[in-house]
């Protein structure tokens, strides 16, 4: 029974999805548009095809067969943007951290911090990329300062409000209970901070993936936005869409990890009555 | 023998930017070992408010209380508490949410295991040890409650309209369990109600408090056999008489919304 519900959820998802695909294919076959502004979905879905397959023909004194399956463009270009996202996202998050729970936790922390941080905050990450050249140079560096600023904000803003929203009430049974301190903190208002922090992880991945494909367009040679923007240069359209959906089937892959994280460590949590 | 609580001229006053309000006047309560008291009153006569003080959560304005021959300056885990609202941890599960307070005392793990497996057993809990607190019925997240503070063996234990947010029949079956813990282990246990028949089934003692400033009305001694018949002519008799205290209270109380609403 909930087996054939989902199915049918499923189905009436695609139904639109399918319409799109055909009325842009028919579109294309009818000679309506320039193939160059507009490809058809064939011609997009075998370049991604071959931007998925490795450039050289598999040639066993090179290496091993699998370092030669991943060779191709495309997985190359997706490695190095996920390498910066998880990087700079690493770094982003895990100075945010422990700053958003010290400005939760202590009021002078955050008297001391919350005007910097918000005279700070308004500004776009995006602003950031002559400053990040000048100050990195291109590659990864500029690139993954980029993302760390674009994952900062969110992670710590929402720590901070996780952090002060905790409901009094577990304090005080924990206080009951005999804790103080450090273990207060760690056991009781920490995981009452955690589905708060988690959304704020899950913004700052947001703000990270948008971040890396604008980075690599200006400061990184390799990469899914990099590609795109070359793509542009030799009028290559059906490798720009071909691009596009990659980034959008990683995004996707993203979110479906972070639910799956958000449900093992919100295990507990009352929103997720099953 | 020195009273095991002894609540000496306590008051509190809270303070407003418009106005002053005295929740406790001059409370003068000496509770002996092993007694099972009930504060009684009206919503707002104060009886929460004398049950933080001794936990410790919010200290007299004048006054001072001592439990366990100590004067009471913050909450310890020598006066559990039971809250109406549970305050289980929900990201623990039942088992962690009883073995948390002997981990803060640092015991061995296998102590601690023990501790946690005899009250599972004693408080019926066996089945829902891995479960999360969102799983369980209100009932049911109120005996762990009651198991976390028996988990810390503290010889008091305040409560704190426990059973208040109960359907009738889950009530019952925890006040039986309760009475059946406290005759087992001879804890005192100060027990916040605004219930009537709650307080005469469960008490040694009642303290009936006025409304604002809260003050002791009465303070009797329930003399009535264990267990009691809700039914007997002598626990209605006894109804009567607090009915008539509580509902003069209670008239106050009612009274004193409507001159504040009339102010407003």
């Amino acid at each position: 029974m909930a087996g054939r519900f989902a199915w049918r959820q499923a189905g009436v998802g695609l139904v639109l999805p399918v319409a799109v695909i055909a009325a842009w294919q028919a579109v294309a076959q009818l000679g309506w548009v320039n193939p160059q502004v507009l490809p058809s979905p064939q011609a997009v879905l075998a370049r991604w095809w071959a931007y998925l397959l490795p450039l050289q023909p598999y040639d066993p004194a090179a290496g091993s067969w699998l370092r030669w399956a991943v060779s191709g463009e495309l997985l190359t270009d997706a490695a190095g943007s996920l390498y910066r996202v998880v990087l700079g996202f690493a770094v982003g998050a895990g100075l945010a951290l422990p700053l958003g729970l010290a400005m939760g936790a202590s009021a002078r922390v955050y008297d001391w911090c919350n005007v910097l941080v918000q005279m700070v905050r308004p500004v776009p990450p995006i602003a950031y990329i002559p400053l990040s050249m000048l100050w990195f140079g291109l590659g990864n560096p500029p690139a993954v300062f980029l993302i760390a600023l674009g994952a900062f904000f969110p992670v710590l803003m929402n720590t901070i409000a996780g952090v002060r929203q905790v409901d009094g009430i577990y304090i005080r049974a924990a206080r009951n209970l005999g804790a103080s301190g450090l273990t207060l903190f760690r056991r009781v208002i920490l995981p009452a901070a955690v589905p708060y922090i988690l959304s704020g992880v899950r913004i700052g991945i947001g703000t990270a993936f948008i971040v890396v494909i604008v980075a690599e367009m200006v400061a990184v040679n390799n990469g899914l936005g990099f590609r795109i923007l070359e793509a542009r240069e030799y009028f290559w359209s059906d490798k720009i869409i071909a691009g596009m959906i990659t980034i959008g089937l990683i995004g996707l892959a993203i979110d479906v990890g972070m639910n799956a994280l958000n449900n093992h460590l919100l295990r507990w949590h009352r929103g997720l009555e099953h | 023998m020195g009273a095991h609580i002894a609540v000496s001229h306590v008051s509190k006053v809270f303070r407003s930017a418009e106005r002053e309000v005295v929740a406790l006047q001059d409370i003068h309560l000496d509770i002996p070992q092993g007694q099972f008291v009930c504060l009684l009153g009206p919503s707002g006569c104060g009886k929460s408010t004398l049950l933080n003080a001794i936990a410790g959560f919010a200290p007299p304005s004048a006054g001072s209380i001592t439990a366990a021959g100590q004067v009471v300056t913050a909450p310890g885990p020598e006066r559990g508490m039971v809250f109406q609202e549970y305050a289980l941890f929900p990201w623990m599960t039942v088992a962690e949410n009883i073995a948390f307070g002997l981990q803060i005392k640092r015991q061995p793990p296998a102590q601690v295991a023990a501790t946690v497996d005899r009250l599972l057993a004693m408080l019926s809990l066996g089945d829902f040890r891995q479960r999360y607190p969102k799983d369980l019925s209100g009932g049911m997240r109120q005996r762990v409650a009651i198991a976390r503070v028996l988990a810390l063996d503290s010889p008091i234990m305040l409560m704190d309209e426990p059973f208040g947010a109960l359907d009738a029949l889950t009530r019952r079956n925890l006040q039986d369990e309760l009475l059946r813990i406290w005759s087992e282990l001879k804890k005192t246990i100060i027990f916040v109600t605004h219930s009537i028949e709650e307080a005469i089934y469960l008490a040694d003692r009642i303290v009936v408090m006025t409304y604002r400033p809260g003050t002791v009305k009465r303070d009797l001694l329930v003399a009535l056999p264990r267990p009691r018949d809700p039914a007997a002519a002598e626990f209605n008799a006894l109804k009567r008489e607090l009915g008539q205290l509580v509902m003069e209270e209670q008239q106050r109380h009612h009274h004193d919304e409507l001159r504040l609403a009339a102010v407003d």
